[in-house]
């Protein structure tokens, strides 16, 4: 059974068709990326995923279950997202419990102090971090609550959108491993949109490359290292991220 | 003990929801205060609510009793703001109409401030359809003037200090409505609305936990600021003989009478003239005053 399965699916926004025909199938488990130029369709795929981009047809499943046009509550328990922007992603009045309890409430599960102490120690976060607001935080604290915010339903497949194209340099490296210990721990699978293909070389097992809303190549991780792309847009897209093709 | 000493409320790293939310007033109370206008707000608004709230103790004579032996007395030793036609202290009368001035500026906040913000947050939420029908019903009642509408209503309703509050209170929602609208606009599409909508949570819980209260602080502010506007409105209405009816205090009818004698004894319009002006400052300076402090903008800053 594959985690996430996608059939010739087609997104718009209104009358503009921003996806068209994407197919594949994610395996469970595995770390899979989309990478492409910025408005290529990479972020509104995980968008229609998540449900937050109702407007599609074609087929997603999600574990085997086709998943419908909206959120809804069975799916929040087996796919959560991080968003890229870990300053627009967290409720400036909220303090950082809160955020963790509200899924918890949501789904109106028990022993919730427990349960945040110990998400926030999975993601490194100390315990004084608990009661502050997102003002008083770092922009790689935020995104360290978010991921926990994501975690709290203990979902088994992740969408992750671009989770460290806004943070600086030294903090990317450290939600990345940070991102890659969690996977390994909980054995999630990772749907990651990323136009940084070092981060793919470091995190997936295979990529989607897009462009203009279809999916043009899917290749393995490794051809990172050696440039065997065969569709001509990936192999401009691995040239002008400093790779060569060694063939 | 450590607990509300000053580096409690301003821990950096608070030990609960509690010490959180007490340094977060506290640090919005410090700020106020630091506002030397908003503290001349605070004073009159506090000076009135402890007046309403102490009234038939203050006031030298009764409200109502009357003394025609006494009738339009000037400003004494005995009567400090003078006497009525009926020979009544305007002085108790202006202590005793701060409960019906308290009362109706309460009554109108209470009632219109949750409907104007639901409905304005719903609109903006949802979009399409529901605004389109929610806010052409605002923009309805937007366009009449205020003083007319509630005119209308009460001449509809029949005079009387409750229909009169009524009356504001439905005239004062679209303005409330358009503002919770525009705010919610600005943050709806923003990723923690995402996020908690993709948790499960539905509508209701996001309009209510995550929209409204961030729609609360301008609200409150803009509140204030049309609290002079309710008083002056609820005022106008008793002078027009449709508030609150005689022989109650209440300002707007007090100067209503003393319309009568103005050119000869001007006290009797004039100081419950002044009472309406004071108690329209104080909540002016006090809404500036928090627009500073709870601006979100500054929130986030400090």
């Amino acid at each position: 059974m594959s985690a996430i399965s996608l059939q010739d699916l087609d997104i718009s926004y209104g009358t503009a068709k921003v996806v068209e025909g994407v197919s594949f199938d994610v395996a469970e488990g595995e770390s899979f990326a989309l990478v492409g130029e910025s408005g290529s369709g990479k972020s509104t795929v995980l968008k229609a995923i998540a449900g937050l981009a109702p407007d599609w047809t074609g087929g997603i499943s999600v574990l085997g279950q086709p998943r419908g046009h909206r959120p809804d509550r069975g799916f929040a328990r087996r796919c959560q997202m991080v968003f890229q922007d870990p300053y627009g992603s967290l409720h400036p009045r909220k303090t950082v419990d809160t955020v963790l309890s509200e899924p918890l409430q949501v789904h109106g599960l028990g022993n919730r102090d427990a349960r945040v102490e110990e998400m926030l120690g999975a993601v490194g976060l100390d315990r004084r971090f608990r009661f502050r607001y997102p003002h008083q935080l770092s922009g790689g604290q935020r995104q360290r609550v978010a991921i926990a915010r994501a975690l709290m339903l203990e979902p088994k497949v992740m969408l992750l959108d671009e989770p460290t194209s806004a943070l600086d340099v030294s903090v990317q490296a450290e939600i990345l491993n940070l991102l890659k210990r969690l996977r390994a721990e909980q054995g999630l699978t990772y749907l990651m949109v990323t136009h940084n293909l070092p981060v793919v070389g470091f995190m997936c097992d295979r990529m989607a490359v897009m462009n203009r809303g279809r999916v043009v190549e899917i290749a393995p991780a490794a051809a990172l290292h050696d440039g065997s792309f065969s569709d001509p847009y990936s192999r401009a897209l691995y040239a002008a991220s400093g790779g060569t093709a060694h063939d | 003990m450590r607990m509300l000493s000053r580096d409690w409320y301003l821990d950096d790293a608070p030990a609960s929801r509690l010490q959180a939310n007490a340094g977060r007033f506290y640090r919005a109370g410090g700020l106020l205060l630091r506002n030397p206008l908003a503290v001349v707000g605070g004073a009159i608004i506090l000076l009135l609510v402890l007046t309403a709230a102490f009234a038939p103790w203050i006031a030298p004579y009764s409200a109502v009793g009357q003394d025609l032996s006494a009738r339009l007395l000037p400003p004494s030793a005995q009567h400090w703001m003078g006497t009525d036609e009926l020979g009544r202290d305007i002085l108790s009368r202006v202590i005793h109409g701060a409960r019906i001035t308290l009362m109706i500026v309460a009554l109108v906040a209470v009632i219109s401030a949750p409907l104007g913000l639901i409905i304005g947050a719903v609109s903006g939420y949802f979009g399409g359809l529901v605004d389109k029908v929610l806010m052409g019903i605002t923009d309805v009642f937007l366009s009449m003037p205020k003083l007319i509408l509630a005119l209308a209503f009460v001449a509809a309703l029949g005079p009387g200090i409750e229909n009169a509050i009524i009356a504001i209170a439905i005239t004062a929602w679209p303005a409330y409505a358009r503002i919770a609208r525009a705010e919610t606009l600005t943050f709806c599409q923003s990723d923690f609305i995402g996020a908690t909508r993709l948790l499960g949570a539905s509508h209701g819980r996001i309009i209510l936990r995550h929209v409204l209260p961030l729609c609360t602080s301008s609200m409150i502010i803009r509140v204030t600021l049309d609290m002079a506007g309710i008083i002056l409105t609820a005022a106008g209405l008793g002078f027009l003989g449709l508030g609150a009816q005689p022989p109650l205090p209440e300002w707007g009818a007090m100067i209503s009478r003393g319309r009568v004698f103005i050119l000869d004894q001007w006290w009797v319009a004039t100081m419950p003239g002044f009472a309406i002006i004071l108690v329209s400052l104080g909540f002016c300076f006090l809404g500036d005053g928090l627009r500073d402090v709870l601006d979100p903008k500054q929130g986030g800053k400090s």
